[in-house]
C-alpha cells in the first residue's frame, strides 16, 4: 500500500464493486433491520411501524422457540462432530502411504455436491420402507431401531442434522489438511523416537500447532450451521415444522405466509446469533496481515 | 528392526482399512444414486433395495430425463445463470482487490472488512430487501436478476480472494510502468490482470461449484418453471416423479456431473481456493 497522495484513483476502481455490494448485500442487512420493526401482510399495502411489536410476537411464539431449540442442535453437531471427525480423517490421509491423494479426492467429492442432489439421495435412504437406512437395521436384526425418519418429529431434526454433518466433515478436512502443511511431517508420524507417545505427541506439539485451523473450523462450523437451509427445504419442503429452524422458520414466515415484518425479526435474531462470530472470523483472517 | 517393519505393515493395514471405511461412509450414497439410475422400473418394484447393483443395466433413463422430463432444460438454464455469474464476479472484483491491494487510502481496512462479512451474512438477512428491490426493478423471473445477484453476493469472497492473491505481487511491477507514465487503469489491464490468471482460475472452479449449486436464489428469484435451474429442477421432479425413482437419481447424476468434473479436474485450486483465510489468523 505504497499508492498516496491519489486518493480518488482507488475510489474510482471501487465504484462498481461497492455499488453493486451496496445495492444487493449492504443496504439490504439495513433494510432487513428496518423491516422488522414494520407490519405488512399480503392484503395490507402499505408498511406500519410498529416498534418491537414484531420482537415480542417472537419471543412468545413457541415454533421460535422450537426453531432455536432445533438450531441449537445443528450448532452443536456442527462443532462436536466434524471437527474432531474431519481433523482425525486429515492425520489419517495426512500419513504417508501410497494412495493418500486419492484418498482425500475421494472422500472430498460430497462437499462438491448441490444439497439438491445430496437431500433427492438421503430422501431415499431415510424412506421408511425400504430405505437403506431400515433395511440395514433389519438386516443386523435390530427392527426396532427403523423408524419413520423424516416423517416422525423425534428424528426427523437428528436426520437432517446427520446429512448435513456428513457433508460438513470433508470441508473440514480440507482446512486442517491446509493446516498440516505448515507443520513438520516428522511431528505428525506415529513412528516413536524419543519415547513419547503418538498420544502424547499429538496433545503437546501438533494439536496446539493446529490451533488456528481449530479456530477457523470452529468459527465456520458454526456459521455454517445457522445458514442451513437447503438440505431442510430438500428433505422436508420447510412444510415439517418440528425440523423448522431459524433460516427455514423465516423463509416460510416471509414467503408462504407473506408476512414479512415478521419474516424480518427471525431474520435479525439469525443474524445477531451469527454476528459476533462474522466479527471474529473478519478479524481473525486480517490479524496476520502482511503490511507495505 | 524387525519390530519396525510389523510397526509399518500394521500401520499399513490400519491405514488402507480405515481409509477404506472412511471413502464408503463418504460415498455410499453416491454409489446408490448411481445402481439406481441404472435400473429398471421393474427391477425397483421387484426388488426395492437400493444397495444393490443393477442386474440388467439401463441406460435409456437418463436419455429420458434428459430429454421429456426436461432435464436438458434445466441443465443449459444452469449454465445460462452460472456462466456470466463467474465472469462477472472475476472481472467486478479485481477492480475492488486491485484497489484495496495497491492504494493506501483511509477507509481500505473498512471496505476489505465490509467485503469479508458480508460474505458471511445469513441470506435471510438478504431475502426480503432482495426481493423487494428485484420486483420493483422487473428482475423477477429473468436471468439478469439472478446473474446480477451472483456477481454481488459472490463479490465478498472473491474481492477478499483476489486481494490477498494481489497483494503478494511485487510492488516495483507496477512502479515501473507508472515511471513510464502508465494509467492506473493501464496498470490493472495490462500488468495486474495478467499476473492473475492462476488466481483467476482457483476462483472460477469454486464459483463455478457454489453458483451451480445454488437453489435458495433461484427459488425467490425465478418462479416460472422454463428458467428454473437444475436444483430446482431437481426438487420439484423429486415432488412429481417421487415413485419414479430412477428418474430422478438419472436427474440427480446429470446434475451432479459438472461440478465434480470441475472438482476431478482443478483440485488443487478449488482446495487452495476453499482454505484462504483459513491458513492465515
Amino acid at each position: 500500500m505504497r499508492l498516496k497522495k491519489q486518493s480518488l484513483v482507488p475510489w474510482c476502481f471501487l465504484a462498481i464493486p461497492l455499488t453493486m455490494y451496496a445495492i444487493w448485500v449492504v443496504i439490504p442487512v439495513f433494510q432487513s433491520m428496518l423491516f422488522s420493526f414494520t407490519h405488512r401482510d399480503s392484503i395490507m399495502i402499505e408498511t406500519r411501524f410498529v416498534g418491537f411489536a414484531n420482537f415480542i410476537r417472537l419471543f412468545a411464539d413457541p415454533q421460535f422457540h422450537l426453531a432455536l431449540k432445533n438450531n441449537f442442535v445443528w450448532l452443536l453437531c456442527f462443532v462436536c462432530i466434524p471437527i474432531p471427525v474431519g481433523l482425525a480423517v486429515a492425520l489419517l490421509f495426512n500419513l504417508d502411504f501410497g494412495g493418500n491423494r486419492i484418498f482425500k479426492t475421494l472422500y472430498y467429492i460430497p462437499m462438491t455436491l448441490s444439497f439438491a442432489v445430496i437431500g433427492t439421495i438421503w430422501a431415499w435412504i431415510y424412506q421408511p420402507d425400504f430405505g437403506v437406512l431400515n433395511s440395514f437395521l433389519r438386516a443386523i436384526g435390530l427392527p426396532g431401531l427403523a423408524k419413520q425418519w423424516l416423517g416422525d418429529s423425534r428424528y426427523m431434526t437428528g436426520a437432517l442434522v446427520a446429512v448435513g454433518v456428513w457433508r460438513q466433515i470433508p470441508y473440514i478436512m480440507i482446512l486442517y489438511i491446509a493446516g498440516l502443511k505448515n507443520i513438520p511431517i516428522e511431528l505428525i508420524e506415529a513412528a516413536d523416537i524419543d519415547g513419547t507417545s503418538w498420544m502424547q505427541r499429538f496433545r503437546h506439539v501438533v494439536f496446539p500447532l493446529l490451533g488456528p485451523s481449530t479456530i477457523m473450523a470452529v468459527t465456520i462450523s458454526i456459521i455454517d450451521s445457522l445458514r442451513s437451509f437447503d438440505i431442510i427445504y430438500v428433505l422436508t419442503n420447510t412444510k415439517a415444522r418440528a425440523a423448522e429452524v431459524l433460516a427455514s422458520y423465516m423463509y416460510s414466515s416471509a414467503f408462504h405466509y407473506q408476512d414479512y415484518g415478521y419474516g424480518s425479526a427471525i431474520a435479525v435474531m439469525q443474524f445477531l446469533i451469527t454476528f459476533l462470530f462474522i466479527v471474529f472470523y473478519v478479524n481473525n483472517s486480517l490479524k496476520n496481515e502482511i503490511q507495505r | 528392526m524387525k519390530s519396525k517393519r510389523h510397526v509399518r505393515i500394521l500401520q499399513r493395514i490400519f491405514f488402507y482399512g480405515i481409509g477404506i471405511l472412511l471413502i464408503a461412509a463418504s460415498l455410499f450414497p453416491i454409489v446408490f444414486a448411481v445402481f439406481t439410475a441404472f435400473k429398471s422400473m421393474d427391477e425397483i418394484m421387484a426388488d426395492p433395495y437400493m444397495w444393490k447393483p443393477p442386474v440388467t443395466w439401463v441406460f435409456s433413463n437418463f436419455r429420458q430425463v434428459w430429454s421429456s422430463v426436461g432435464m436438458s432444460m434445466y441443465v443449459k438454464n444452469t449454465f445460462i445463470i452460472t456462466i456470466p455469474s463467474v465472469a462477472g464476479a472475476l472481472l467486478v472484483s479485481s477492480l475492488g482487490a486491485f484497489a484495496l491491494a495497491f492504494y493506501s487510502f483511509k477507509l481500505n481496512r473498512t471496505v476489505l472488512m465490509i467485503f469479508i462479512g458480508g460474505m458471511l451474512i445469513p441470506f435471510q438477512m438478504l431475502l426480503i430487501p432482495v426481493y423487494r428491490f428485484s420486483d420493483a426493478a422487473g428482475l423477477i423471473n429473468s436471468y439478469h436478476g439472478v446473474i446480477l445477484f451472483h456477481i454481488a453476493f459472490q463479490l465478498g469472497f472473491c474481492t477478499f480472494f483476489l486481494r490477498n492473491f494481489m497483494k503478494h505481487i511485487p510492488f516495483s511491477l507496477i512502479e515501473a510502468p507508472r515511471i513510464d507514465g502508465a494509467s492506473d487503469f493501464t496498470i490493472w489491464l495490462k500488468i495486474i490482470l495478467p499476473l492473475c490468471v492462476s488466481s483467476f482460475a482457483a476462483l472460477s472452479v469454486l464459483e463455478f461449484t457454489w453458483i451451480w449449486n445454488d437453489l435458495l436464489w433461484s427459488l425467490i428469484l425465478l418462479q416460472r418453471d422454463a428458467l428454473k435451474p437444475v436444483t430446482l429442477g431437481l426438487a420439484n421432479m423429486q415432488g412429481q416423479f417421487i415413485t419414479n425413482y430412477n428418474m430422478v437419481a438419472a436427474g440427480s447424476i446429470i446434475a451432479a456431473v459438472p461440478p465434480l468434473i470441475m472438482f476431478l479436474l482443478f483440485q488443487k485450486y478449488f482446495i487452495s481456493g476453499l482454505t484462504v483465510g483459513a491458513e492465515k489468523g
